[in-house]
């Protein structure tokens, strides 16, 4: 058993209990429905400007992109203008691919050792479409709930909710398919690839081992916002008119609790809160990060365009007169030009000494 | 190598990790994999920091009194210089990807050296010591204490990592072990903890100009027994110009390659170019005496030691008022020039923008720093048919290359030295995709590591490289691995005579120099490593059956 994901599933299983308890048996639903959700906001942004402040705060003394193809050198070799950009359009595309596509994570391999002797790499895509599946269905969400934030709600939400929702699932019995609302694709592409990225987490026990709880933390966290929503959403029936005015009154500084919203979507919400008052100090600030990250952000012709280090300090360095004046009869003897003539010492004694030094 | 484990055995690495996780499991310095301590004078000479005689296998380290804050200073330090440390400290997911990329993991099969649990190492202090939650929650949060097992953990895995950047091609966000690395031992070496196989190479590099300490009428020897051979295969007698003042171009290149086979046949290959173009169109090109490294072994001590031992490129073509600068084959070298020169001790106004004049060729994509790489001036001489080239004097060779990391990742210099290999010989082979280019794999040896007591180590870190190769060797009959390292020149050997012995090492500009029609040259019998030509051999042997017909 592994205490780190057991602490991040206990945490989880806590932090529902906190807010299911809260609002349904205590009726804090001011505490769960308004105060907590803005100050995890507060958080939030405070928090993620502090975070990225504090990386730009740091100098770039070097340009260290790593070049993942050809350099632009001479003009009859063809350059690989995306994985070895040249210019700033061409990063941007680069930065464009990583950030949206994940091209990194897309080269991905897998070693392993076929008949006994010789190390084989195979292409592993199943992390980089689980990654993806994951991070775009929960944008589709996300952007998704703006329905529950804008009276009237804009146009492109609509779209959005019709695309997404166009994938029907036919229920044949009667009982479930009477009153069941369009299928959403990505609440239930969301929850299938969080639980892949925990199981593979779990099971595989390489990633057990560079695993922290850290990184079981968020995906539970995520696992129990999608499970509370999808349960909510096909299974509980909540009042959506009441979680709408609940929504509208934060976002207009009016804020309510209505009644009628029971505890699932409290803790649904909490969560939810949770997630944003962590993000800046965890490692989901990777969704910043990847911006500023210099292997990647930063031009490669590093010899062609010179880069200033803001703190380019003088070093102590060994002149080339320190070094003559060190070898010179030895350089003179060899027939290796000097700068300053050399002149014997009077004295032999002293040139013994300077050899054995040497 | 009598402990070193079969190469059959070390296939079978076991790469399960532990079943305790890694910040429970004591890191064990082992003989094999460790290397020795930095000898105290060389830390003496170049002014680093509690120069002291001691041993990684010691229990006492002799580390000065406050050592924790010196490396909390200096961790603090740079986490404001460097944004890349920073953002790496902060942005990891451990999402593996890099795990199976290392070559020391697959070599070693020691979970610690996957590239996320060796910046863990750091960021488990970091944690502790920069971020609030890392401090409250303890290890459950990911953080630790600086204590003497997580330092000992340092100066182990920070010395079982050679910089080589191939995780940092599939990190989601581009985090470069190399630069953890580089931080783990600037750390380091600010209480004294160094291996010996950099401190005396550095303090080398500073006094006598080159790493191996050759001063500067012994260098110029160690030529002259280069040219005694050249004239032996070519019956010329060559005559290289040493810190001669007004020269058109200054040549700097790895003093490995002076000193060492297979190396010294590539120093031959750069020296019948250099005679050739000379002799042809009147170049002038010299080699320093002063500047005689180009390899940069401060680049694994330190930033600042790596800008003092860089210095002298510059200070030397300054002093010499050659217009631009040639560099050698070298792989950390190149890195150095490439993305450190300039900013560290440009900008080299005093240049001029380097254009080949034989071919007319500007080198735009060096127009700042003003040193070009020998393959790209090659390549461009070839291009324009400025060379006169026998390939056939290479086809007792069926060529593979090996894509050193630092050109490849550093740089993107990857087609140039190809161009060049397949226009001076006519049998080359490339290995499989996953172990070229910007996914090549490293010797093993490099970012200082290239000693003799951890031969386990790099023997491990060597199996990927050695495994592609045998492939290639099996497939095509390869029986010769190309690279523009000197390190690697200096590297390979000892590993494909571990892996794969019927495999030997070359420069490509060993190759350029057998396939080079010197003017006025005698007909070769032998190539640059005095070994006959096979086809000449048959040649004579035909001359002489005709002869005896003729009678």
């Amino acid at each position: 058993m592994n205490k780190h994901y057991l602490y991040a599933l206990l945490a989880v299983i806590v932090l529902f209990f906190v807010a299911y308890v809260g609002a349904e048996v205590f009726g804090l639903r001011i505490i769960f429905g308004v105060l907590i959700p803005y100050l995890a906001v507060i958080v939030f942004i405070a928090g993620f400007i502090y975070k990225v402040m504090g990386w730009a705060r740091s100098a770039v003394p070097f340009r260290i992109p790593t070049t993942c193809g050809q350099q632009k050198s001479l003009p009859w070799i063809q350059p690989n203008k995306i994985d070895c950009p040249n210019s700033t359009g061409a990063v941007v595309i680069r930065m464009i691919l990583e950030v949206c596509c994940f091209r990194s994570l897309f080269r991905n391999t897998k070693m392993s050792l076929e008949e006994g002797d010789k190390l084989t790499y195979r292409w592993e895509i199943w992390l980089w479409v689980f990654a993806l599946a994951f991070h775009y269905s929960f944008l589709v969400v996300i952007l998704r709930h703006f329905r529950l934030f804008t009276e009237p709600v804009p146009f492109f939400i609509q779209l959005l909710e019709k695309v997404d929702g166009f994938f029907r699932i036919e229920v044949l019995y009667d009982t479930i398919q009477t009153g069941l609302p369009g299928v959403f694709l990505s609440g239930l592409v969301l929850l299938a690839a969080v639980t892949f990225l925990l199981l593979r987490r779990i099971l595989l026990p390489q990633m057990r081992y560079i695993s922290l709880a850290a990184d079981y933390f968020p995906l539970f966290l995520i696992f129990g916002i999608a499970f509370t929503g999808i349960l909510m959403r096909y299974f509980t029936k909540i009042d959506v008119t009441a979680a709408k005015s609940l929504a509208m009154g934060l976002v207009t500084f009016h804020p309510t609790a209505p009644k009628g919203i029971g505890g699932i979507f409290y803790a649904h919400l909490f969560f939810v809160s949770i997630l944003l008052a962590y993000f800046p100090f965890s490692k989901l600030m990777h969704f910043a990060g990847v911006f500023l990250s210099p292997t990647r952000n930063l031009t490669t012709n590093t010899r062609e365009k010179r880069h200033e280090n803001p703190w380019n300090y003088p070093v102590p360095v060994h002149t080339y007169d320190e070094y003559e004046d060190e070898f010179r009869e030895k350089m003179v003897e060899a027939g290796l030009p000097v700068d300053k003539p050399f002149e014997k010492p009077p004295e032999t004694l002293s040139d013994e000494k300077a050899d054995s030094s040497a | 190598m009598s402990d070193l484990p079969k190469p059959e055995e070390m296939l079978k690495t076991d790469r399960r990790p532990s079943a305790t996780g890694w910040m429970d499991t004591p890191v064990e310095i082992k003989k094999g994999i460790a290397c020795y301590a930095g000898n105290p004078k060389s830390l003496e000479y170049v002014g680093l920091p509690n120069p002291r005689t001691w041993s990684c296998f010691d229990e006492d380290w002799q580390l000065p009194e406050n050592w924790q804050e010196i490396i909390h200073e200096g961790l603090k330090e740079r986490l404001e210089r460097f944004r890349s440390f920073k953002i790496f400290m902060d942005i990891c997911v451990r999402c593996g990807a890099c795990a199976d990329k290392c070559h020391f993991f697959i070599g070693t099969g020691d979970p610690k050296n996957m590239p996320v649990i060796r910046a863990e190492l750091i960021r488990s202090v970091y944690r502790n010591d920069f971020t609030k939650a890392g401090k409250i929650l303890g290890s459950l949060g990911g953080g630790r204490k600086m204590t003497m097992d997580v330092l000992k953990e340092w100066w182990s895995y920070f010395f079982q990592c050679t910089e080589c950047r191939r995780c940092s091609v599939f990190c989601p966000y581009g985090i470069d072990t190399a630069e953890i690395t580089i931080m783990g031992r600037e750390l380091l070496n600010l209480i004294g903890l160094n291996i010996d196989w950099i401190a005396t190479p550095v303090a080398n590099c500073y006094r006598t100009g080159n790493h191996l300490g050759i001063q500067p009428h012994a260098f110029k020897d160690m030529i002259d027994f280069f040219v005694d051979d050249i004239e032996e295969v070519t019956g010329l007698k060559l005559e290289p110009q040493f810190n001669k003042k007004g020269a058109d171009i200054l040549f700097i290149t790895p003093s490995g390659d002076v000193f060492a086979d297979p190396g010294t046949y590539t120093t031959m290959g750069y020296l019948m170019l250099f005679h050739f173009l000379k002799e042809k169109y009147g170049l002038d090109v010299t080699w320093s005496t002063y500047a005689s490294e180009g390899g940069n072994f401060g680049f694994f001590t330190s930033h600042e030691m790596m800008k003092r031992l860089n210095s002298k490129m510059y200070a030397e073509a300054k002093r010499l008022g050659v217009k631009w600068i040639l560099g050698g084959e070298c792989g950390h070298m190149w890195r150095v020039i490439h993305q450190y020169m300039d900013t560290m001790n440009g900008p080299a106004d005093f240049l001029e923008e380097p254009v080949n004049p034989i071919t007319g060729t500007k080198f735009e994509n060096a127009r700042s720093t003003k040193m070009v790489h020998i393959a790209e001036f090659t390549a461009d001489l070839i291009k324009h048919g400025k060379l006169d080239l026998d390939p056939s004097r290479n086809d007792h060779l069926r060529v593979t290359f090996h894509d050193s990391c630092n050109p490849a990742r550093g740089m993107g210099l990857l087609d140039e030295p190809r161009y060049v290999i397949n226009k001076v010989c006519n049998n080359f082979y490339e290995m499989p995709a996953n172990t070229i280019r910007e996914q090549t794999f490293c010797c093993g040896s490099g970012a200082g590591l290239n000693a003799g007591e951890n031969m386990e180590l790099r023997m491990a870190g060597g199996m990927p490289r050695a495994n592609a190769v045998k492939y290639v060797h099996e497939k095509y009959g390869v029986n010769m691995l190309a690279c523009i390292c000197a390190i690697d020149r200096a590297a390979l050997p000892a590993m494909t005579e571990y892996w794969i012995p019927e495999v030997d090492v070359t420069g490509v500009h060993e190759m350029v120099g057998n396939a080079l029609i010197l003017p006025g040259e005698q007909k070769r019998e032998t190539d640059l490593r005095l070994e006959p030509l096979p086809g000449v051999e048959a040649e004579t042997e035909d001359e002489a059956k005709e002869e005896e017909a003729d009678e």
